[in-house]
């Protein structure tokens, strides 16, 4: 596989309606799992890496979008901890931080870059 | 230098008080051995008659062997100690055992006293003191018909229900002319007789007991000195206590001209370095009988051996209020007429049947004692009055006249207390302790119980105790803040009247109406929740989905490993051969770990998201529907074969039952619910567990409610008896929305109902009289919620667009790699993860 070229380009993922607003979703992106939320609320998307590095599975697009002051965040649906979607953060606990992915809706279409 | 060493004859509630304080917060000087006869630690045995309403030797605990561990406490149980050798400092028990001591503790209590009467050691003839007494009292239960409590004193009544509890036609034998003959005067006592009758309890006062011989309708007949007899089945003697001072007189320490170790202030007997502490201690001639008198002198000894002579013993509030056999009794201070001079003022209401006495010193300014039946709401007001000696208002007749219309009760009020008042005897709390709790941040009845322990004990001031929290929470200008999060500056139960009178259908309209931010996970499943209870529209529908947690969302419990566990509905646990057998396919073809659960169901874990639909697919197809495993909701209802095929059953309890769960299916709550039938009072169903509990009786259904398992064990209440299957219905219907609508967010009945003001009898009224005058609305909102409900999963298989949701990628068919099982006993388990998760609350 050409890393640089995954590394700079941005991957078709899945069509921008298959996303269900104030939820998540999971895909498969370069052989990872990469949980997808879109906010309409805030009018934002947002990707992280889909391992719940607590729980120990591939489970957080399945968890609920909250806020928190000005962080938007995902709590985990096994022990509810907190991440930091754009940053990845782990809000209850410095012993995890998630991968953060970047994401964009361009064409109707849902895309995925690795964060440079 | 080592550690003193202290030793404690003697485990019960007075003994572990002392070892309990002695040990302190702080790094204990002391090395502490305790020595019982009873095969226990301590327990509680105020609250010994609990036992007969289903508390367990273990609820009654007041400590267990690891907390003795932890604190460093040796324990030695089921050896007497038999003997004390003062010159060498030992102890010395039946089984030979020789422990040495620096400072030595006798809590050796008091045993009952059983009349000289000949016959009186027969089988069937009991004590009331322990545990093991009360297991041998029920033994002799099962095979008696009637049975006598020898003794109408305080215990002698507590016995008494007991009797009652078990079944038996109760006598109970008084040889003063009147019950309670200590706490009550003629008037008092009189009530109380008659209050008792009223429950079938047979009282016979003035009746001394000379012969207990063979009888002959009953198994025993006693024989009374005016030539009447009473046939009775089984016998308690409860004639009063002796102090157990045996050890102490053989040992050659003082004892008092009528029994008792004798002490000064400070709890010391006659013997350096031995104290004796509670019922088995004669302090100025006096044995106090009472719980929270040995509790003070638990303190004083080791406030004592810690070096303070400050802290002394001198004397204690006999007071007391309790509720026996139902009726509501207090005594306070001496009502027997023995201060010169005082006078009285008498209430007595022979419709209602209540008394009330209120004795004032000559002059008429304060006030000497009081005795109160059938109504004890002034003993709070009036035991400060006595306690702090406190000046009686102008008229004092107005502290126990009852209230007239619209006028404040005519208390003193809680402000007007001094800061000692003591509130909580048992555990010598002041008023200005709670006012230094709230002080330190207390809001609550539960935060000021765990600071400072008041109203943890009997529970008697608990109502005095709330009311002194309340004023000082009022005085410092505290609001006490309800809010479910940071999003909304509402209750759940604030919210859902903004959700019904605005008639308000999504989340994002209610966070645009009164709320800030996007949400969060308190806020967002709360909601959804009350969206469904309200409009009960299907929880999968686009602007509900962001909402859930994840088992709504995806209709399954989700397991450790992100699997999800997949539970048909199956009404009542009944369920034909040919549906058993596709639950069985259905688990096989898929692999799934199969389990039958408590609840009567079968529970398949290990589906995988994409697997979810064709399993329930096939469910659907075969006729069962979901089990809502996965909501705050409708759980099981769990029954007994009641009189279709039981011997025994009074009504058709498993019919009854899959009409309840058809009834109430899918019926999003703030909590889980459960039911339970019983065909019969055998209670097979264990209804009394549940959120509602049915029982039939030859007279109808018995309500209970806001029973549960889980954490903190709970029966339910009794709520009404004697129900037609409508008149059930009903009542249930306006119950359960009434709870959906007022509860707070994972509130279980249980807790609802203890925080109801009121109780049990507001709820009644509420559901039967209507107080409220909202059942109507409550009712319509019921079938409302009856009439919309769906099938979530046969709705969602039906429909492409939803199941595009259930598959792991979104954009692959590939499955989830980081699934791993091993095989146990033949089934899939979950393979165990390398990661730790030990860190996390």
């Amino acid at each position: 596989m050409d890393i640089t070229s995954t590394n700079t380009s941005w991957t078709n993922i899945c069509a921008a309606n298959d996303l269900t607003p104030d939820a998540g979703i999971c895909a498969l992106f370069n052989e990872q799992q990469v949980a997808i939320f879109l906010c309409q609320q805030n009018n934002s998307v947002y990707a992280v890496a889909n391992f719940d590095p607590f729980g120990g599975a591939n489970v957080l697009s399945r968890g609920i979008i909250g806020s928190t002051q000005d962080i938007t965040y995902v709590a985990s649906p096994l022990y509810k901890q907190r991440f930091n979607l754009v940053t990845g953060e782990c809000l209850d606990s410095d012993e995890h931080q998630l991968k953060t992915f970047n994401v964009r809706i361009e064409n109707e279409q849902v895309q995925l870059k690795e964060a440079s | 230098m080592s550690k003193q060493r202290i030793i404690v004859v003697g485990n019960g509630m007075v003994g572990h008080k002392f070892i309990d304080t002695i040990i302190g917060n702080e790094q204990s000087e002391f090395e502490v051995i305790t020595f019982s006869e009873e095969s226990r630690l301590a327990y509680d045995r105020v609250q010994l008659s609990y036992f007969f309403s289903g508390k367990t030797a273990d609820d009654l605990a007041l400590t267990d062997a690891a907390y003795y561990q932890e604190n460093g406490i040796k324990f030695v149980l089921n050896d007497k100690v038999v003997e004390l050798d003062f010159e060498n400092k030992n102890v010395i028990t039946a089984s030979g055992r020789i422990e040495s001591y620096d400072k030595l503790v006798l809590a050796t209590g008091s045993f009952p006293f059983v009349p000289p009467i000949p016959g009186n050691d027969q089988e069937h003839c009991h004590v009331y003191r322990t545990i093991d007494d009360l297991e041998d009292i029920t033994k002799s239960g099962d095979s008696s018909k009637t049975g006598v409590v020898i003794g109408g004193g305080l215990l002698g009544l507590e016995a008494g229900n007991a009797l009652v509890n078990l079944g038996v036609e109760t006598h109970i034998v008084e040889f003063a002319p009147r019950l309670m003959a200590v706490q009550l005067d003629d008037g008092g006592g009189a009530l109380l007789k008659r209050k008792i009758e009223e429950l079938g309890v047979q009282v016979h006062t003035e009746k001394a007991t000379t012969e207990i011989v063979a009888g002959e309708t009953s198994r025993y007949r006693m024989n009374f000195a005016d030539g009447t007899f009473l046939e009775t089945d089984m016998i308690i003697f409860s004639a009063g206590i002796r102090p157990q001072d045996e050890l102490a007189r053989l040992s050659g320490i003082p004892i008092g001209e009528r029994g008792g170790i004798v002490i000064n202030n400070h709890c010391q007997t006659g013997v350096d370095d031995v104290y004796a502490i509670g019922e088995c201690a004669l302090w100025d001639n006096f044995i106090f009988g009472l719980v929270a008198p040995g509790y003070q002198m638990a303190k004083v000894a080791a406030a004592h051996i810690h070096g303070d002579a400050e802290t002394t013993f001198t004397g204690a509030d006999m007071s007391t209020k309790l509720k026996l056999l139902g009726v509501d009794v207090a005594s306070i201070g001496e009502v027997h007429g023995q201060t010169p001079g005082a006078q009285s003022y008498t209430y007595h209401d022979e419709i209602e049947q209540v008394y009330k006495r209120l004795i004032v010193s000559a002059d008429g300014t304060k006030m000497v004692g009081a005795v109160l039946v059938g109504d004890v709401d002034a003993y709070g007001t009036l035991l400060q009055l006595k306690l702090n000696d406190m000046k009686l208002p102008a008229n004092p007749s107005v502290l126990i006249l009852p209230s007239s219309g619209g006028e404040e009760a005519a208390g003193m009020g809680v402000d007007a207390l001094p800061d000692t008042a003591a509130i909580c005897s048992c555990f010598d709390v002041s008023k200005g302790d709670i006012k230094n709790a709230v002080a330190a941040g207390c809001c609550s009845m539960g935060e000021l119980k765990a600071s400072t322990k008041a109203a943890t004990g009997c529970g008697g001031c608990s109502a005095l105790a709330k009311q002194v929290l309340d004023s000082e929470l009022a005085s410092l200008g505290f609001e006490v803040k309800k809010d479910i999060c940071e999003h909304f500056a509402y209750s759940r139960q604030e919210l859902t009247d903004i959700i019904r009178v605005k008639k308000i259908k999504t989340f994002s309209a209610l966070l645009s109406e009164c709320g800030s931010g996007l949400g969060c996970e308190i806020c967002k499943p709360a909601v959804g929740s009350i969206l469904a209870s309200y409009w009960n529209a299907y929880v999968l529908e686009d602007a509900h989905v962001g909402l859930q947690d994840t088992n709504d969302n995806y209709l399954g419990n989700m397991q450790k490993d992100g699997t999800y566990s997949v539970v048909p509905r199956i009404p009542g646990g009944e369920v034909t051969p040919d549906g058993l057998i596709v639950i069985g396919q259905v688990a096989k073809e898929f692999n799934l770990y199969t389990k039958i659960t408590g609840g009567a169901r079968v529970d398949l874990f290990g589906a995988q998201l994409h697997e979810l639909p064709a399993i329930w697919k096939k469910l659907v197809d075969a006729g069962f529907e979901t089990g809502h495993a996965y909501g705050k909701s409708l759980r099981t209802v769990k029954a007994c074969v009641g009189n279709t095929w039981c011997r025994y059953g009074v009504k058709n309890s498993i019919g009854f039952a899959i009409d309840l769960e058809n009834r109430y299916k899918g019926l999003r709550s703030p909590h889980k619910v459960k039911f339970g039938v019983s065909g019969c009072t055998r209670e097979c169903a264990e209804a009394q567990g549940k959120d509602f509990g049915l029982i039939a009786t030859d007279g109808g259904w018995n309500l209970y409610f806001g029973g549960n398992g889980g954490m903190r064990p709970r029966h339910g209440d009794l709520f009404a008896s004697d129900l037609t299957d409508q008149q059930l219905r009903t009542y249930v219907d306006r119950i359960y929305m009434f709870y959906i609508r007022t509860a707070d967010r994972l509130q279980r009945t249980s807790v609802w109902l203890e925080n109801l003001e009121g109780g049990i009898e507001y709820l009644r009224d509420v559901i039967i009289n209507d107080s409220l005058n909202i059942n109507a609305e409550l009712e319509a909102e019921m079938e409302n919620n009856i009439e919309n409900y769906q099938c979530e999963w046969k709705t969602t298989i039906e429909s492409p667009e939803k199941l595009k949701r259930f598959k792991h990628f979104i954009n692959s068919k590939e499955e989830d790699t980081g699934l791993a099982f091993k095989v146990i006993r033949g089934q899939r388990f979950p393979l165990a993860k390398e990661i730790e998760i030990t860190e996390l609350v």
